[in-house]
């Protein structure tokens, strides 16, 4: 590995790397605009100016490939004159608006003009001005600011995978753009406010909102779907602010998709925030007694095996935990986290998991997806198989409907008619999956919650054992390898299953619950958080409906407990990976609502069933003894157990039907009762459907 | 240079000739398969000359979609060359260079003519024959000041010619090109200053070998 030395300091480093990492690694700061880890080099800031020795002028550290013998200085006086010169033609154009610009206390130039700036300016002509563009309901912009740094443009093209962004003109006259101002299509383009090293791109709905300083940062789990990703929730009193991502390597690298960046607005809309009781055909409010009252007058007249639970796409680990004690209390064996109808669940648990790990597909080589569109589903899962793609040689054929996922897949079929094509060893892209070294497929929900569900998933088991994608480690192999991958369209689901979530014996799923209230052989429906169901389907059932927002399943309720969103407890969350991860509490939940498990806590003490847990420490260490898998934070399996997996116990063969897959999400920004009552998202998916509709009038 | 923008009122669409695709074909089949887009610039300025001297919108729609690469690239190219003309110009597109050799040798009285003829840069004669735009450096600097109409170079220009020529323009006429004061090429001004030997011009002496005599070195004590 070459060595080479910054400021007297000897540092080995990789083959390949520039001389901004190499001052990284020896500990010395380089200032920088247009560099980021994550994109393609630009070297067009020139802020990374460092000192080599033998070279005639400074050298531009983030695109200078790192070499042995260099001796690099940082900390000279060209340095320094090179870094305020740049700082002062780049503070040329740039406004002073400082004090009204809302990346004010966490702008990269604002910070670095202290830092490597000069303390005045010796210009005095007139600044240069810049027409704002529109670039859709999401990226304010004021683009007087921007310093043309390009991240943007990289980041939409590379990362994202969209060319909408460009750089227009030329000289001093060059703008950011998208072309004629349309409005960004991509489902990530919130980053592009994160990489603004300026004040240009900035949050549209966060707009002079709040000021960064004076916000709660709590630290937690995104739920908008299955990923996990690692937000970061800023609050200010009781109101979630805004919500920026989180390093996480293992998940979400460091971006997050648009409906988790922006649902915070649903937050504060449409909310629950006091108990009602349904009386004479209408909603009233009520006090928790009242509600309780309600509900044990109706459960303690009814028969367990007419009662039945279900848990939605929201619910915490928690709250199921406790809801599943509490209808084993009640001895009702009808409970199911699957609302979607998933056959899935049963056998090992690697049969449900996303096993490979979302930093995993970037060591895969070939990829079949089945009947999923990840860029809708798991944005961020969709993001790295196009790292993968990026970096090339890898083969992604997909069964399922043609969609754009940003990257070139090999359509090989619409339905299950080609999964089994394959799984026979006939169609051609068996071939691929046997040659590849680390095959992987990818299941969606889309084909797991058909009729021959459970057919699908034996299929793609019976692709997994067969065509090399479960390989045991070894000599060679220091880890195993399991291609073989559930995506999960719903935070909550692999929680559920973990807990048993499921129907006991001679149970009802959720197709038999609700069937079941419409035949009136079911008397009492308890929906935690489940909103996602044909709630007008359910007959004479008196409906529980506990949750945060008044969607759906509140319509339909005859008494509403009303719960905490996800930023208002503190609560356990499993990824579709199987990674345990730990969401905090940010604010309190409005007015009388409640964090969930203490709601079926207080109810189990009404019906006179009280559970074995008074705090949240003694419920987690009872959920623990019951599923262990969920003791141990941050971590997937991954490929651990690959050798054990019993792949004939995951689904159950039979059938196949020759209706075409159809993907589970329909309408990315409308997926969860959050979504459906944020403004933010509304608009999104206006623009979703109808395509662009620029608004004509001035802001 | 000033910040360029779409004219506001834009074709329906854009389509090349015959003609023109077979030119585009050619252009294209240069550059390996799968990197059409090389070609983008050869073909914007085919679709400029094909569109009256300046790229439509739907020109770069259909740049982008014959060349398979995104709006915004051809975009971005189209707004960084200043030979591409994002608006309609006249019959006659008069560029004026305004470069120093051009403006020490008079191209100043030259954009006086324009703004008197022609009218405010930029914009297109009532009787929509001249546009006149002032751009950089045209490498015609020995025959400044100059001007470029069209395709053709107009040179060693003062008011009086520079007006002539527009004013032939103006009534069909073919202006003298080049040189308006009858230079050829780029001789030098007044009469030649060296080889003006008549005897360099003999065929008869020039097919002689010249045989190169080294200038004697000065002797020592010549100090």
């Amino acid at each position: 590995m070459p060595k080479l030395t910054v400021d007297g300091i000897e540092v080995e480093i990789e083959p390949g790397a520039t001389v901004l990492q190499a001052c990284e690694q020896a500990g010395s700061e380089i200032p920088r605009f247009c560099y980021h880890e994550r994109l393609s080099i630009a070297g067009n800031c020139r802020m990374c100016l460092v000192e080599m020795e033998k070279a005639p002028k400074p050298i531009a550290s983030c695109a200078m490939p790192a070499a042995d013998g260099m001796n690099i200085f940082t900390n000279t006086a060209l340095v320094k004159k090179a870094r305020e010169g740049v700082m002062e033609f780049l503070l040329i154009n740039h406004p002073l608006d400082c004090p009204i610009c809302d990346q004010g206390g966490e702008c990269d130039l604002q910070d670095q003009a202290m830092a490597y700036g000069g303390d005045r300016t010796r210009y005095a002509e007139n600044k240069r001005a810049v027409e704002d563009k529109y670039m859709g309901p999401l990226v304010a912009t004021v683009m007087t600011r921007c310093i043309q740094c390009t991240r943007c443009v990289r980041f939409i093209t590379e990362v994202a995978g969209v060319t909408d962004l460009g750089l227009i003109g030329r000289g001093e006259d060059v703008e950011i753009t998208t072309y004629l101002e349309q409005s960004m299509r991509s489902e990530l383009s919130g980053n592009v406010i994160d990489l603004c090293p300026v004040g240009a791109l900035t949050s549209k709905p966060y707009a002079f909102t709040a000021r960064s300083w004076e916000l709660n940062k709590t630290e937690s789990v995104d739920v908008m779907d299955a990923v996990g990703s690692s937000i970061r929730v800023d609050s200010r009193g009781r109101e979630v602010m805004r919500i920026l991502p989180r390093l996480n390597e293992d998940v979400n690298e460091e971006w997050i998709s648009d409906k988790t960046r922006f649902i915070w607005d649903g937050l504060r809309t449409q909310r629950l925030d006091t108990p009602y009781v349904r009386k004479d055909g209408k909603l009233h409010a009520a006090t928790w007694a009242e509600a309780f009252a309600a509900i044990a007058d109706k459960i303690k007249a009814t028969k367990p095996e007419r009662i039945g639970a279900i848990a939605g796409d929201l619910a915490c680990a928690e709250s199921m935990k406790a809801l599943k004690d509490l209808m084993a209390a009640l001895g009702s064996p009808n409970l199911d986290c699957r609302q979607d109808g998933a056959k899935i669940g049963y056998g090992p648990r690697e049969g449900y998991l996303f096993n490979t790990t979302i930093a995993g597909i970037e060591d895969a080589d070939a990829i079949l997806l089945i009947g999923t569109n990840p860029r809708w589903e798991a944005s961020l899962v969709n993001t790295r198989i196009r790292k993968r793609f990026v970096r090339g040689g890898v083969s992604i054929g997909a069964v399922g409907p043609h969609v754009d996922l940003t990257y070139d897949v090999d359509w090989l079929g619409a339905g299950p008619q080609t999964l089994s094509e394959i799984a026979d060893g006939t169609h051609a892209f068996a071939k691929v999956l046997r040659g590849a070294k680390r095959p992987m497929l990818i299941v969606g929900m889309g084909a797991l919650t058909r009729e021959d569900g459970a057919a699908v998933l034996a299929a793609a088991a019976h692709i997994a054992r067969d065509m090399g994608l479960a390989v045991a480690a070894s000599g060679e192999q220091e880890e195993g390898w399991n291609g073989f991958n559930v995506l999960h369209t719903a935070a909550a689901r692999v929680a559920g299953l973990d807990l048993g979530f499921m129907p006991g014996p001679k149970g009802r799923d959720v197709a038999g619950m609700i069937a079941g209230a419409e035949a009136g052989d079911m008397d009492v429906l308890y929906l935690l958080g489940a909103d996602e169901l044909p709630t007008s389907d359910l007959g004479k059932a008196f409906v529980i409906y506990q949750g945060s927002h008044g969607d759906q399943g509140a319509h339909r309720a005859d008494v509403i407990l009303p719960g905490a969103a996800y930023t208002e407890k503190s609560a356990i969350w499993v990824n579709t990976e199987g990674r345990v991860q730990l969401g905090e509490r940010a604010i309190f939940p409005p007015g009388e609502a409640r964090e969930d498990w203490t709601i079926v806590r207080a109810l189990s003490d009404v019906l006179g069933l009280s559970l074995p847990y008074k705090n949240l420490t003694e419920l987690r260490s009872v959920m623990r003894a019951a599923a262990p898998e969920l003791g141990t934070v941050d971590y997937a399996p991954g490929g651990d157990n690959v050798s054990s997996v019993t792949w004939a116990n995951i689904g159950i063969p039979g059938a196949l039907s020759d209706a075409p897959f159809e993907y589970a999400v329909k309408n990315f920004y409308f997926t969860n009762p959050i979504a459906r009552a944020s403004k933010t998202m509304a608009e999104c998916s206006a623009l979703c459907l109808t395509g662009d509709v620029k608004p004509q009038a001035a802001e | 240079m000033s910040v360029r923008r779409m004219a506001k009122e834009q074709p329906e669409n854009f389509a090349f000739t015959l003609e023109n695709l077979e030119v585009a074909k050619q252009r294209i089949a240069k550059y390996p398969a799968g990197k059409a887009q090389s070609a983008v610039i050869p073909l914007m300025w085919l679709a400029q000359k094909q569109n009256d001297g300046w790229v439509s919108e739907p020109a770069m729609r259909y740049l982008a979609d014959l060349l398979d690469m995104a709006l915004i690239r051809v975009y971005e190219v189209a707004t960084f060359y200043t030979m591409f003309n994002l608006k309609p110009v006249g019959k006659f597109h008069v560029q004026l260079c305004g470069t120093t050799p051009c403006w020490l040798r008079g191209a100043d009285a030259l954009k006086n003519v324009c703004d008197k003829v022609i009218g405010p840069k930029g914009q297109t004669s009532e009787d929509g024959l001249f546009t006149w735009s002032e751009v950089e450096c045209l490498g015609a600097c020995v025959n400044a000041p100059m001007v470029q109409i069209n395709d053709d170079y107009f040179e060693d220009l003062n008011a009086k010619s520079f007006e002539e020529i527009l004013s032939h323009l103006r009534d069909g006429r073919q202006p003298k090109l080049g040189s308006a004061r009858g230079r050829t090429s780029s001789e030098p001004e007044g009469d030649p200053t060296s080889l003006t030997e008549p005897g360099l011009y003999d065929p008869a002496v020039a097919a002689v070998p010249v045989t190169f005599t080294p200038t004697p070195a000065p002797e020592s004590g010549e100090k």
